[in-house]
């Protein structure tokens, strides 16, 4: 559905995309996941060819981007990173234009709109002014607005960032239904609990490079290992010092807290009852760890 | 910058474009029409009544058909610039209503001609409603004649809309629109003849004027409300129409440096 092989994209003597290459197969979920700057928004515009790649090819829906993007984007429903919807129009007239930007006819849009706005859950909103909707609900409709011209694969860029717990399963509910309806999904995120529940497979990009590829569970499986225990609190530094490199596969002290990697957690929580004062939360290792392995532990602005 | 060179690609798929501003003009169509033309009107017939009555024939016509005649190519200008200006500005940058709509099957060159068009069409409604104000006075000379004025207000809102286009490729917030308008709207108005003849100007500021756009309107449409065919229409269509795709090629590119980078 989308294979990508080389892509390079430049500004003046910047490269920000260096080199990626991604395959994504039909029905797939796709996440892209990586810190602030990593590419992951200019790959997504590469990908919709609103910028042109200084090398590399694209083929999106079989057909090669950016040369017949227009084709391409026929196929495609995007729901940006940043709600545009038409300020000016109500719910449903911002389905009904933005059909047409597909070249729907009015009759064809009016007949999808009824239930695009139930997937959205904005029936009873359709005369509604865009102003009046929450975050949440403006988000379904940029996601049903996405899907106006029934495309076979959507593009989403960070969909639930800002959204509060309840919003985001609201979307979250409404992409499984479309990944069963079949359709195949690229998005990004920087939330791990959304790629770990969501995606098929994900790549991580940093610098703008795919630094990891591959389906959640089996990145965290050989990368990291099975356990962490975080360790803070009073008299941490002696007991790093003492205990640390005996009892962990692998540690990283990061302020006031050591992450201990393990495959026996239990040694490491024996090792910390020698020491009262010190507090633990022991959980199975996630993306996130992966997540900060591979692209570090420092700030990105 | 050399990508963003190419030439523009003109479809129709620009119709989608120019129908959304429709459509959310007729929401607000009787307030906006309003608004768009009082005050034109309100100058035309104050100035050229109360100021008229003092005056002489004004190149060789009543003041108040004179400063008519100028007020239809001015109000024309105003109308094209106000709408490439403050309202694209926000459909473009605040709205962000024109990156919803290239993730469409739509390029930019799509949208900016549904932008430009747009402006056409809010200049012919401008200046038809100066000219209605024109034939209820009876300030013309022969009526057929001034049916020509509505293909020539047509010419003086893409002329400029096209120009207004590149300052809101350039411009990076609402204020900056104050300097076109200082700069350059201002000071056209009062040397392109809309207020007095051009004549009276010095010789030197004669001579920029008549390379002037809204010289170019003026030449065209005063004659036409007298009933007399205008001298050099080649030259003055033609002017009109360069300084249009000019500031339409030109706002396309630096458009495209803009957003889709």
């Amino acid at each position: 559905m989308l294979k990508v092989h080389g892509l390079i994209k430049k500004y003046g003597d910047t490269e920000v995309v260096r080199g990626i290459d991604l395959h994504v197969r039909r029905g797939e979920c796709f996440g892209l996941l990586g810190p602030n700057g990593a590419g992951k928004t200019t790959t997504l515009r590469l990908l919709l060819g609103l910028i042109e790649p200084d090398a590399g090819t694209i083929e999106l829906a079989g057909i090669a981007v950016p040369q017949h993007a227009r084709e391409a984007r026929m196929k495609v429903g995007v729901v940006p990173q940043m709600d545009n919807l038409d300020p000016d129009f109500s719910v449903r007239e911002n389905l009904l234009a933005y059909g047409r930007y597909f070249g729907m006819d009015k009759a064809a849009v009016a007949a999808r709109v009824p239930a695009l706005l139930e997937f959205a859950g904005l029936a009873s909103k359709a005369d509604a002014q865009i102003a009046q909707l929450s975050g949440g609900m403006k988000r379904r409709l940029t996601l049903a607005r996405a899907l106006v011209h029934d495309p076979d694969i959507l593009f989403l860029d960070e969909p639930t960032t800002g959204l509060d717990p309840q919003a985001r399963h609201l979307i979250w509910q409404g992409l499984r239904r479309l990944i069963n309806a079949g359709k195949t999904i690229v998005l990004t995120t920087h939330f791990m609990d959304e790629a770990e529940r969501l995606v098929d497979r994900l790549a991580i990009l940093d610098h703008g490079r795919v630094m990891t590829e591959g389906a959640p569970r089996a990145l965290i499986e050989s990368h990291i290992e099975p356990a962490v225990v975080e360790v803070y609190g009073e008299g941490l530094e002696d007991w790093t010092r003492l205990h640390a490199s005996q009892v962990c596969q692998r540690f990283e002290s990061v302020g006031e807290t050591l992450f201990c990697y393990t495959d026996d957690a239990d040694r490491v929580i024996d090792a910390l009852k020698q020491a009262p004062a010190l507090r633990y939360v022991h959980r199975p290792s996630s993306l996130e760890d992966v997540f900060l392995k591979l692209t570090g532990r420092d700030l990105r602005d | 910058m050399i990508r963003h060179l190419r030439l523009p690609q003109l479809s129709w798929r620009f119709i989608p474009v120019w129908q959304r501003n429709y459509l959310v003009w007729k929401k607000l169509a009787i307030p906006s029409i309003l608004g768009n033309l009082a005050d034109p009107m309100l100058y035309m017939l104050g100035l050229g009544y109360g100021l008229g009555s003092l005056l002489p024939d004004v190149g060789g016509m009543p003041y108040l058909t004179f400063l008519a005649a100028g007020t239809v190519a001015y109000s024309t200008m105003n109308a094209a610039t106000f709408e490439v200006l403050y309202s694209s500005f926000s459909r473009m940058h605040v709205q962000r209503t024109w990156d919803a709509i290239l993730n469409a099957p739509m390029t930019l060159d799509d949208v900016m001609l549904g932008e430009l068009t747009w402006a056409v069409a809010k200049s012919l409604l401008s200046g038809v409603a100066i000219l209605a104000v024109i034939w209820g006075l009876g300030l013309y000379g022969n009526f057929w004649m001034t049916l020509w004025i509505i293909p020539v207000v047509a010419l003086v809102g893409f002329c400029f809309g096209g120009l207004g286009l590149v300052m809101n490729a350039v411009s990076p917030s609402y204020d900056f629109f104050l300097y076109y308008f200082t700069l350059v709207i201002t000071p056209m108005v009062l040397l392109c003849g809309v207020f007095f003849p051009v004549s009276q100007l010095p010789l030197p500021v004669q001579a920029v004027s008549a390379w002037l756009p809204l010289t170019h309107a003026i030449d065209l449409a005063r004659p036409l409300v007298v009933g007399s065919v205008p001298d050099n229409i080649a030259l003055h269509v033609a002017g009109l129409l360069i300084y249009g795709s000019a500031g339409y090629v030109i706002a396309l590119a630096l458009t495209r440096k803009r957003l889709l980078k």
